[in-house]
């Protein structure tokens, strides 16, 4: 069965800021009214306006290949086949590292509480698991957010930029960046001037530390080699010392060293 | 006994009593109300000071246990023999306070046994907790045969002694796996760490970095075990130990250096600045300073000279540590964090439980030479 990964496209052209999407995120996912200014452990999205006039929304980007799974040493965070990047509590040890490993500093704790989880935008796992569309996208009045398939939502965006060059900066932040997030916006403006992290390589970072983990059993056989060479090298020369005479001619190199 | 009991009140003991009551506390409010009632720490600035000094600094700087063991079982410098039970004591208390530090610094340590049943192999800090769990065993038996010797228990001495060779080098590999992995878990950050600190090659620096810390530390301690225990440091030992220190200060420093000069980075540090700033003391401290007085010096390194430079690659070695996984960080996106004034004072706690355990182990324990040391003291 091919089940469609889904993803939200956020056309920064068209948010009027009017913040329907954090209220109903906090309704949809039982979560306390107040909508903080940034991200925290109980608002997992915001708009944000920056001083020309537009209004960025801020959010758990689901990536494809997400840093947070990959730095979850108890796979507490996992990315589903719909799309979302979803957390079990369950399991989680409170490490924080997800939080050092996201690029888009998304992932917040809960740092009053004695029994603290991690928070974040789960993209209305359970709505999309149904096939609905996640809380923000059906409260967006102007269609500033639009819920679909990341492919569906790839060639959309792509169609609106060719369609009005004008209008848009030409790059789609999110179809390539750590490899691609199934949350992608389009802006007016380069995303440097709204403060996106637009230092990211198109590769995911989880390749970063899995090309050094790959190492791992490289470096324990080597160097159990090399350490059991030396122990064998360094006493033994100390044995041939002690019972000269004993010694019989062993293969060529032992005899060097000796 | 009683006498001895008495004795045991000195100013120094005071002060440490003081900051494990103070922590006591703190941990009290720690696991009610949260790690945000103790710290400085928020959702910018997630790992701060325990992270960078209870845990990185101090797995570093416990590195030494497992240099001095290889030195002396695998590579037979039988002379460092009396030195190396202090060594391995040093380490396992070293691990033993990062696991309690790790308690109080992770939010739901009661799943800390997840572990064990949800592995993620792709997550570095996996590995270097299976490791940390690894090697704190490798330690405890290691350390077991000064048990065996205190009671006398020979046969199991025997069963050591054949064991010992196959231990430290299960000790070493695991050693130079979770140390370096240490770094490893930096690398996922590039965007979020500043160039001077952040290197895909993080893992090979911190490894290179901890041998040096590590035999820093053994130094160190030597004279903190003399100021303390009234026990003379084998400054004969001390000198060499110093010498492949500096050594190994000298290849690091090239690595480091010429990480930076590859990346083309290297400008940054001639960039006048906070981050140039502490780049600089870092490495002179670390580095420069240590490297120099030793060579210049030799094996005729005088006792205060040797205290200053061990003293100084330790500091120099924490303040790499808390580059890395806190400064760096800051330098690229300010968060505005300083420890607070209860994360000081846990950490110290930290610290002085680790020296009370020292202390009676050395004052109860054939900690100091043993087997076949016959050293003066």
């Amino acid at each position: 069965m091919a089940i469609k990964s889904s993803g939200l496209l956020i056309d920064i052209t068209r948010c009027i800021g009017c913040g329907a999407c954090s209220e109903n995120c906090k309704k949809v996912n039982d979560l306390p009214p107040e909508i903080d200014d940034k991200l925290t452990a109980e608002t997992w999205t915001v708009v944000r306006e920056k001083d020309n006039d537009l209004h960025v929304r801020d959010l758990c980007r689901h990536c494809v290949e997400p840093a947070c799974v990959a730095s979850c040493l108890v796979a507490a965070l996992t990315k589903t086949e719909h799309g979302p990047v979803v957390y079990d509590k369950s399991v989680c040890i409170g490490c924080r590292y997800c939080m050092v490993a996201c690029p888009f500093q998304v992932p917040c704790f809960e740092w009053h509480s004695p029994n603290p989880r991690i928070r974040k935008c789960i993209l209305c796992e359970p709505r999309v698991r149904e096939g609905k569309s996640t809380g923000c996208a059906e409260a967006c009045p102007t269609e500033a957010t639009v819920f679909g398939d990341r492919e569906t939502l790839v060639e959309m965006a792509k169609a609106r930029i060719k369609a009005d060059p004008k209008r848009y900066h030409d790059h789609i932040y999110g179809l390539d960046e750590v490899g691609g997030t199934a949350v992608m916006f389009l802006s007016p403006v380069p995303f440097e001037d709204l403060d996106f992290n637009t230092h990211l390589a198109n590769y995911p970072l989880s390749d970063i530390t899995w090309n050094i983990l790959r190492q791992v059993p490289t470096i324990v056989a080597g160097g159990a080699v090399f350490l059991g060479a030396s122990y064998w090298l360094f006493n033994r020369r100390e044995k041939v010392k002690k019972a000269e005479q004993m010694v019989e001619p062993g293969p060529e190199k032992e005899t060097d060293d000796v | 006994m009683f006498r001895s009991a008495v004795k045991l009140i000195t100013p120094w003991r005071l002060i440490m009593a003081a900051f494990l009551a103070t922590g006591a506390v703190l941990v009290f409010f720690r696991f009610t109300r949260g790690l945000g009632s103790v710290t400085n720490l928020s959702d910018q600035t997630p790992w701060g000071m325990w992270v960078g000094f209870d845990i990185l600094a101090g797995i570093g700087l416990a590195a030494g246990g497992f240099v001095m063991a290889a030195a002396v079982y695998v590579f037979n410098l039988k002379r460092y023999r009396p030195m190396v039970r202090m060594a391995i004591l040093t380490a396992l208390l070293g691990y033993i306070i990062f696991i309690v530090g790790l308690i109080l610094e992770v939010g739901r340590p009661w799943n800390m046994w997840r572990v064990i049943t949800n592995p993620n192999i792709h997550s570095p800090l996996y590995e270097v907790s299976l490791c940390v769990m690894a090697y704190t065993l490798v330690l405890i038996l290691e350390f077991s045969q000064v048990f065996f010797e205190k009671f006398g228990w020979d046969r199991l001495m025997a069963v050591f002694h054949r064991l010992s060779v196959m231990l430290v080098i299960l000790g070493a590999l695991i050693s130079t796996l979770h140390q370096s992995t240490l770094g490893t878990l930096f690398t996922i950050a590039p965007s979020k760490m500043h160039p001077l600190w952040y290197s895909p090659l993080l893992p090979v620096h911190f490894f290179l970095s901890c041998i040096a810390a590590g035999l820093g530390m053994v130094c160190f301690e030597s004279f903190l075990s003399e100021r303390f225990l009234k026990h003379p440091p084998r400054m004969d030992l001390l000198a060499r130990i110093a010498r492949f220190m500096a050594v190994m200060l000298t290849v690091y420093f090239i690595f480091r250096i010429g990480d930076l000069a590859v990346r083309g980075v290297i400008g940054l540090a001639f960039t006048a600045g906070f981050a140039a700033l502490l780049f600089w003391l870092e490495n002179l401290l670390f580095a420069i300073f240590p490297i120099i007085m030793v060579f210049r010096q030799r094996l005729n390194i005088g006792r205060t000279a040797l205290f200053v430079v061990s003293f100084s690659v330790v500091l120099g070695f924490i303040m790499h540590r808390f580059n890395v996984a806190i400064t760096s960080f800051h330098l690229v996106k300010d968060a505005g964090y300083f420890p607070s004034w209860m994360e000081f004072v846990v950490t110290a706690c930290l610290i002085s439980a680790g020296f009370i355990a020292a202390g009676l182990a050395v004052r109860f324990l054939p900690v100091h030479g043993g087997e076949t040391a016959k050293s003066k003291n």
